[in-house]
């Protein structure tokens, strides 16, 4: 399958919850919900929610994976694709819409702007979810197993591989991504990343957080 | 012939798709097609020949990404070669009879323009400039920009095209299924953009098939002055048992491309999915049509990166409060180059419901150019209004409309030889509307019959330089009624005969009229009424006036223009209500309750705040209030925040409310009796662009009194260093949230404590801590905000 597909999505659910835990918030007061609905109200019409994706077969041998478009080594990544013989390689994103308003309120009200950055990141995780779920589904119906996904920056996965992906799937086009010299992707609130697809099923490796070696996160999930 | 000739009788087919038949040639993934240019020739140039046989005027060369982020200037060179030479061939190979042409095809850089990126504007334009200047070399007919999805970067390409070649250059744009660009540009702005600075056709290409495109091109049709152009994908791909098949097929794409051909479109092609056989259907099924003459519009548009404003339909208003005339706070800020007040004030009057916002930032102790240049970039980076560029300053202004990203308002050029040399050919080449003051070297005629024939002489002027009329907005000028009776009607009489007589519209700084007079309000607001009722398009003017506003929407409401009264119901319902009884008991409160601005502040109440500080400084002295109100209120704040008590937003919802107090308590202090304690240099390294953290830090430590120098965010380590040296700062934080920036951080550092020594270094982001703090030499590190206020108290008490 050589070509890059698009995918548009309605706009998830919100997970206030989420959005507060991204914000760093562990109990309410009436003054940040207050906050946080008034920045619920101005977001409405900002997000636009765009997936593009591509097929590959993979080989691994040792710690060496051959992505089709691409070889690294990282044996975090020949471990979550270890069985599998294809991956589907996604980038998403929620649009430039929210930099802007960030920006806009990084001027003016921080704390306005971090309700805002936190409605993103759970905007685009909500994003990658709905894409994902959909894809397990889909692989299911086919007899496939899907791993969990897993995005360059992840355990030892280089982020230098952010520039193959960005440019492998025509990022910029299909969903107006790019990437700048830092490796930094535009629009901020955006994800790129691998799913594993094989015949045979493994454990559940969990959460993404267990590849991850900053184990003093705040935002941590597993202990 | 020259294609813009031709396309004034005959519609002008481009070619299809390329992409997808280099895939089936065996083009691998991440493989770069312009490379194939010099690889396969052959294959290259038979799929141009098949296009030229199936009926195309017009072939792209294989270089939409060919540009010197891919490739060193020598392969760029010959890649463009060689891809010109393919197209040529194939031209002469074809056994097709029409009018053949090369077009240079240029596609995005790949890169998205700051500041939402890290490519600078003229970066972009440099970029665009190498590859046009080498496609010019290799004799190209003409340029075609496509499948651009910012507006930004569509100015950068088209200028570069404009500033080095004289070739007819096509724009096309790439629209997503919401009808605007991915950075959000509607067509209209667009349109307004593209045609202000001398595109020969504009329209859009790829994103969708022809079916979901014909809104978008419908709004083309209806504003564009210009040929209107269209190359859509072939539908959308879809996989049928490990294929990609695209689902609109040749039969039904022409069939919908004729469609648009009778509404107008002259010029037309295919995009992704499309192939020879999508152009033979359309130039056989569109033979028989011949093209829709493209008709001037004479609609007068100013944009931004998102929209457009029309003039003539409701009257259009120009916030005028960012202009340090008769303003002291705001002299001060430009003097400080306190930028962030500059977008409040823009953010505000937008707020306040202005469709355009007038930027001044003249003061002659100031580098006019720098801060015109700086204050138009970060505006358009905060709000999504047009601007109004306003200054006397030709570099400045050309500074300004350079990296204005859409079709800006010009204020002013008049009718002195001298204005319109200076004014006009940066009209032409930047596109924008501009306000035309009727006065000449003679000064401002007294009649409004004086006053117009200026008008028509400008309008003579300017058509000499291509400037359409309705790219000029006529001043007729407010003169105060106290020194001359007459003033207020003759201005009144010059509005109607303009529109009538000229047909152009009219723009008026309405406050002058009532100057040496008292409750200027009255007659100001009255003026605006009648002004508009003798058929004025546009004022420039206070928002925060209420009576202004109040004849705004009264006005609205009574020409039928507010449908239901809805606009003014709305308005008149956020008016302050008048009520003696209650205000009092207000009052009362506040006195008993010595606390509030402490509780104001705890609890993150931004006006509250204000308002009581306003208040206590009836009583209180301002240093006092701080000590005794602001500071402990903060300290109990940030206790709670270390403590895990109070967490992140609550900690900056106060540090808002204690800075509006600030802002209260800043303009009641007599000028030089600043609280501040000491300069501290702040920003987010190179390369990052991430700063919410960064203005966490300073939003607290300008709580805490220090004097702030906010450079923002991707600084370079040399300008770090400048300002450092020029404050001679005792601190400096720098953030950084990424791995890939760390590195910059520690040139910064070492860059710092080589040149100015005496300044201590505190970093802080996400991926640091004490440990790699330390391995990169910095002097501190701060695990948050408050951590970094109290390691600055710190510093400061051992100066």
């Amino acid at each position: 399958m050589n070509t890059v597909f698009l995918k548009n999505y309605p706009a998830p659910p919100f997970d206030t919850k989420e959005i507060l835990r991204y914000a760093g918030v562990k109990e309410v007061t009436p003054e940040i919900n207050a906050l946080l609905f008034d920045c619920l109200q101005e977001v409405e019409g900002v997000f636009s929610y765009r997936v593009c994706y591509r097929e590959f077969p993979v080989s691994i041998v040792g710690d060496v994976v051959d992505l089709s478009f691409a070889k690294t080594k990282s044996c975090d990544l020949a471990k979550n694709l270890a069985g599998t013989d294809s991956f589907v390689l996604f980038a998403a994103t929620v649009g430039v819409g929210l930099d802007r308003l960030v920006f806009r309120y990084s001027k003016i009200s921080p704390a306005r702007s971090l309700l805002l950055s936190a409605i993103g990141a759970e905007r685009i995780e909500a994003l990658c979810n709905s894409f994902n779920q959909e894809l397990t589904a889909e692989k299911k119906a086919q007899g496939l197993f899907t791993r969990p996904r897993f995005s360059p920056g992840y355990g030892d996965l280089s982020l230098e591989l952010q520039k193959e992906i960005i440019s492998v799937l025509d990022c910029n086009r299909k969903i107006g991504l790019s990437l700048n010299d830092s490796l930094l992707m535009s629009p901020v609130k955006s994800v790129t990343a691998i799913i594993g697809t094989g015949t045979c099923d493994i454990k559940k490796t969990g959460q993404s957080c267990q590849v991850c070696r900053k184990t003093d996160c705040e935002f941590r999930r597993i202990k | 012939m020259k294609i813009t000739d031709y396309l004034k009788s005959n519609i002008v087919y481009l070619d299809g798709g390329m992409g997808t038949l280099l895939q089936e040639q065996g083009l691998r993934p991440g493989e770069l097609p312009e490379t194939w240019n010099l690889s396969h020739p052959d294959v290259i140039t038979k799929i141009h020949r098949e296009y030229f046989d199936a009926g195309s005027n017009v072939v792209s060369t294989n270089t939409f990404g060919a540009n010197l982020l891919k490739f060193s200037h020598m392969e760029l060179s010959s890649i463009i070669k060689a891809a010109v030479e393919n197209a040529r061939r194939a031209a002469d190979e074809s056994s097709g009879t029409q009018k053949k042409w090369v077009a240079l095809d240029i596609g995005p850089s790949g890169r998205m323009l700051a500041p939402y990126g890290d490519f600078d504007f003229e970066d972009a334009v440099s970029l665009f400039a190498e590859t046009v200047k080498i496609g010019v070399a290799c004799g190209v007919d003409l340029i075609l920009i496509e499948t651009m999805n910012d507006s930004y970067e569509t100015k950068a390409a088209l200028l570069a095209a404009k500033e080095n070649s004289d070739l007819p250059v096509f724009v096309s744009n790439a629209y997503s299924a919401d009808g605007k660009l991915m950075t959000g540009a509607s067509p209209a702005a667009m349109v307004a953009m593209l045609e202000g600075m001398g595109a020969d056709a504009i329209g859009v290409n790829c994103s969708l098939g022809p079916k979901a495109l014909l809104p978008i091109v419908d709004e083309y049709l209806a504003y564009a002055s210009i040929p209107v152009l269209v190359k859509p994908n072939a539908g959308l791909p879809k996989a049928v048992n490990g294929k990609t098949v695209y689902d609109v097929l040749p039969n039904e794409f022409s069939t919908d491309l004729s469609l648009m051909i009778m509404k107008g479109v002259t010029i037309c092609g295919g995009c992704c999915g499309t192939t020879p056989d999508y152009i033979r259907a359309l130039t056989e099924k569109t033979s028989v049509l011949a093209p829709k003459p493209v008709k001037e519009k004479n609609i007068t548009l100013v944009s931004s990166y998102t929209h457009a404003v029309t003039f003539g339909k409701k009257p259009v208003l120009i916030g005028e409060r960012i202009n340090p005339t008769g303003k002291k706070r705001f002299k001060e800020a430009l003097k400080n180059n306190e930028i962030d007040y500059i977008l409040k004030e823009g953010i505000s009057q937008q707020e306040k419901g202005v469709d355009i916002l007038d930027v001044n930032v003249g003061l002659p102790e100031i580098d006019e150019v720098l801060m015109l240049k700086t204050a138009v970039c970060e505006l358009q980076a905060v709000t999504d209004l047009p601007l109004q560029i306003d200054t006397s300053n030709i570099t400045a202004m050309e500074a300004a409309l350079r990296r204005y990203n859409g079709k800006p308002l010009i204020n002013s050029v008049n009718g002195k030889k001298d204005s319109m040399d200076a004014v006009f050919p940066l009209v032409k080449k930047y596109g924008g509307v501009v306000v035309a003051l009727t006065l000449d070297e003679t000064g401002i005629p007294k009649t409004a019959n004086e006053r117009v024939e200026i008008a028509e002489r400008i309008l003579v002027e300017a058509s000499k330089y291509g400037i359409a009329s309705k790219n000029i907005i006529f001043d007729p000028l407010a003169l105060t009624i106290s020194a001359d009776d007459t003033a207020g009607i003759e201005t009144l009489k010059a509005v109607r005969m303009i529109k009538t007589l000229l047909d152009c519209h009219t723009s008026l700084g309405v406050s002058n009229v009532s100057f040496g007079l008292p409750r200027r309000e009255v007659i100001n607001s009255t003026f605006f009424a009648l002004a508009l009722g003798y058929g004025l398009s546009a004022a420039i003017m206070n928002p925060y006036s209420d009576d202004m506003m109040k004849a705004y929407y009264a006005f609205l409401a009574l020409n039928g223009l507010d449908p239901n009264c809805s606009e003014y119901i709305e308005f008149a319902e956020s008016l302050p209500q008048v009520d003696m009884s209650k205000a009092a008991v207000t009052v009362k409160e506040k006195v008993d309750d010595a606390s509030e601005l402490q509780n104001a502040i705890i609890k993150g109440l931004k006006e509250v705040s204000a308002k009581v500080t306003e208040d206590l400084l009836k009583t209180d002295k301002p240093l006092d209030i701080i000590q005794n109100e602001i500071i402990p209120a903060l300290d109990a704040v940030g206790i709670g925040y270390e403590e895990k008590r109070v967490y992140l937003p609550q900690l900056l919802m106060s540090a808002e409310a204690a800075k509006s107090a600030f802002e209260v308590i800043k303009s009641h202090l007599p000028e030089a009796a600043s609280p501040d304690k000491c300069p501290f240099v702040i920003s987010t390294v190179k390369g990052d662009i991430h700063d919410i953290g960064k203005n966490i830090v300073k939003l607290l430590l300008e709580n805490y009194g220090f004097s702030v120098i906010d450079l923002g965010r991707d600084v370079p380590p040399e300008t770090v260093v400048c300002e450092v040296e020029k404050h001679h700062a005792p601190m400096a934080g720098l953030s950084a949230l990424m791995t890939t920036t760390v590195p910059a951080m520690e040139e910064t550092i070492k860059l710092l404590h080589e040149k100015t020594p005496w300044c201590k270094v505190i970093v802080g982001g996400a991926v640091l801590n004490q440990e790699y703090a330390n391995s990169i030499h910095a002097d501190f590190y701060a695990k948050d905000a408050m951590e970094t206020v109290r390691i600055a108290e710190d510093i400061y008490k051992n100066l």
